[in-house]
């Protein structure tokens, strides 16, 4: 039998469905069967939104209580799947909560995780995803062998979110079980790092450094350029990892996917790591003192040069212009 | 207190990746060594248990061949003892069947008060061991934790978020997975690396541990197609002569986004 019903692991970001949200029931609803939601916590201001893009049916496990989701989510899924509702197949966001809800959630079931995908394909009961690897040099393909749910996490802006004018979806109350010894963890206290000007992910400019700027104090030189672009700063994971700058700068496959209208990468090396994050800009500058670094290899306009010389000059440049 | 870490012995990350043809694995040839990702959770349980008063931190490891080169320099940092699974049909496992093999190896040393390990390893970075392991093990997780304290019977996380992070508190015993941050990992000493030679390693196999089924037959997925992306054409790469700068104005100006 084919796909009948999918799940997808919904998220709620200031009152709305996150975009990967939707992005998810978009895709969903172009493999077949009936799409449903799952959110963790009350699912009352977004409801009618997941319906918008395909979900007929959602369901809710109520609020958290400030328990850590992942356990406390998978535990509501495998009550629902034991209640006799089971999906073919569940798609989850590749993010922390995502991560976490499908790892707690592939134990629980016994089946296995597809992770990091781009794409997803059902072709009568074979299911297969597809994820890069190697900086996203060569694409692997696996197919799931056993028998659903299939659990696949797929990066973000991996697909086109479109609405589908679907109407309220019904909502199903689908309550935490008790967790017994795996229960306890919980957030006290919450910390937002925000920075000014654009958000990383929606800038069409981003001007991100790594370890070859030598130092923290010299990250200064990427936000000013970044600022005199109207951009977005980031940073490869080497530089968040050594503490120069918060993680939510961090461009990447742990990090942000970002695909603005210029890339200018300082510093940066190129790694695998880094490459996932950015290889899908539409133009992409590179600033690096090694020649033989990976970035050169997909950028538009390499300069090999010491980024501690050229992006003075450049913002000075640019700055002279007005 | 007791504090187990899970540390994964992976090929040098400077040498490229590379995929077995014949078989579609990941090449994990050669001498591995310690992954820099798992460093820091090595560094973090030796902090704790000094903090803590005193107790042991002990070390679980997967790979092919008996390697132990990357688990020694752990031992070197300061750990006391080590299982590695080592095991030629676990070639191919999956990360659940990962997550199984290195649950039971905390099970063989008796379990701990903490178990901690990276977010993500640095070549195959799936990341959902850690807390797999956290379910079969029956524990509360908190994941990506920047920073770690004990205070009695719980746990003082910091974890990151997308926005910049939470205060998290969880009972003990539980699994904390660590993204590097904010502990810097210490360079074993002359004296650590000699003592390493002579601490305990225990290796055995997935049979030893009751696992199974283990490898591609327990996998639950196969290699169906293996393809070039399209690649990107890299463009115009000069040398800075000092004016490089205004390559990258014109460019600027070419695209009007200045």
């Amino acid at each position: 039998m084919a796909i009948s019903t999918i799940w997808v692991f919904a998220q709620e970001a200031n009152g709305a469905p996150t975009s990967g949200t939707l992005e998810l029931l978009t895709k969903a609803r172009s493999l077949g069967g009936s799409v449903a939601a799952f959110v963790g916590g009350d699912a009352s201001a977004i409801a009618g939104s997941l319906g918008e893009y395909g979900a007929s049916t959602v369901y809710a496990t109520g609020d958290l209580g400030g328990a850590l989701p992942g356990v406390a989510v998978a535990s509501a899924m495998k009550a629902v799947i034991d209640g006799g509702s089971n999906p073919d197949l569940v798609m989850f966001p590749q993010n922390y909560e995502g991560r976490d809800v499908m790892s707690r959630l592939s134990v629980k079931l016994d089946r296995t995780v597809l992770t990091n995908s781009i794409d997803i394909a059902v072709d009568g009961d074979t299911v297969s995803a597809t994820t890069p690897v190697f900086g996203g040099n060569t694409l692997v393909t696996a197919t799931f062998t056993g028998t659903g749910p299939h659990l696949v996490a797929f990066r973000p802006k991996s697909f086109a979110a479109e609405p589908a004018g679907g109407g309220a979806p019904e909502v199903v109350s689908a309550p935490v079980p008790d967790l017994g010894s795996t229960a306890g963890a919980a957030v006290t206290a919450v910390h937002v790092e925000e920075s000014t000007g654009p958000k990383l992910d929606e800038a069409a400019i981003v001007v991100a450094g790594g370890r070859g700027l030598g130092e923290a104090e010299k990250f200064a030189m990427v936000d000013e350029l970044a600022s005199v672009l109207k951009g977005a700063a980031g940073a490869s994971r080497a530089i968040v990892d050594a503490g120069w700058v918060p993680y939510s700068m961090q461009v990447g496959q742990t990090g942000k996917v970002v695909k603005p209208n210029v890339y200018i990468a300082a510093g940066i090396s190129g790694a695998t790591q880094h490459m996932v994050g950015m290889k899908g800009s539409k133009n992409i500058i590179a600033i690096n003192k090694d020649a033989e670094a990976p970035i050169f290899g997909v950028a538009d306009l390499g300069i090999v040069g010491d980024v501690h010389k050229v992006l003075p000059k450049l913002i000075e440049a640019l700055q002279a212009r007005g | 207190m007791k504090v187990i870490v899970c540390v994964k012995q992976i090929p040098d990350p400077a040498t490229p990746g590379e995929l077995d043809p014949a078989t579609n694995q990941l090449k994990r040839e050669g001498k591995l060594i310690l992954d820099e990702s798992d460093s820091y959770g090595v560094e973090m349980a030796l902090q704790l248990v000094d903090a803590a008063g005193g107790g042991e931190v002990a070390i679980v490891s997967m790979a092919p061949n008996d390697e132990v080169s990357g688990m020694r320099t752990a031992l070197a940092m300061g750990a006391a003892q080590g299982v590695l699974v080592s095991d030629p049909a676990l070639a191919g496992s999956d990360a659940l069947t990962t997550a199984k093999v290195l649950a039971a190896a905390v099970q063989r040393l008796g379990g701990a008060d903490l178990v901690l390990a990276g977010t993500e390893s640095s070549d195959g970075y799936t990341g959902t061991v850690p807390e797999q392991m956290a379910e079969l093990l029956g524990l509360p997780s908190v994941t990506f934790a920047k920073s770690v304290a004990v205070d009695g019977g719980s746990l003082k996380v910091d974890r990151q978020t997308e926005a910049g992070y939470d205060e998290v508190t969880c009972p003990l015993p539980a699994l904390v997975s660590v993204t590097a941050g904010v502990v810097e990992p210490r360079y074993p000493s002359f004296k650590g690396i000699m003592a390493a030679k002579s601490k305990p390693v225990e290796t055995v196999t997935a049979a030893d541990l009751g696992v199974s089924p283990a490898g591609w037959a327990g996998a639950g997925q196969t290699i169906s197609e293996v393809a070039q992306a399209p690649a990107r054409e890299a463009g115009t790469v000069i040398e800075d002569d000092g004016e490089a700068f205004g390559k990258i104005v014109e460019y600027l100006e070419g695209l009007k986004v200045i």
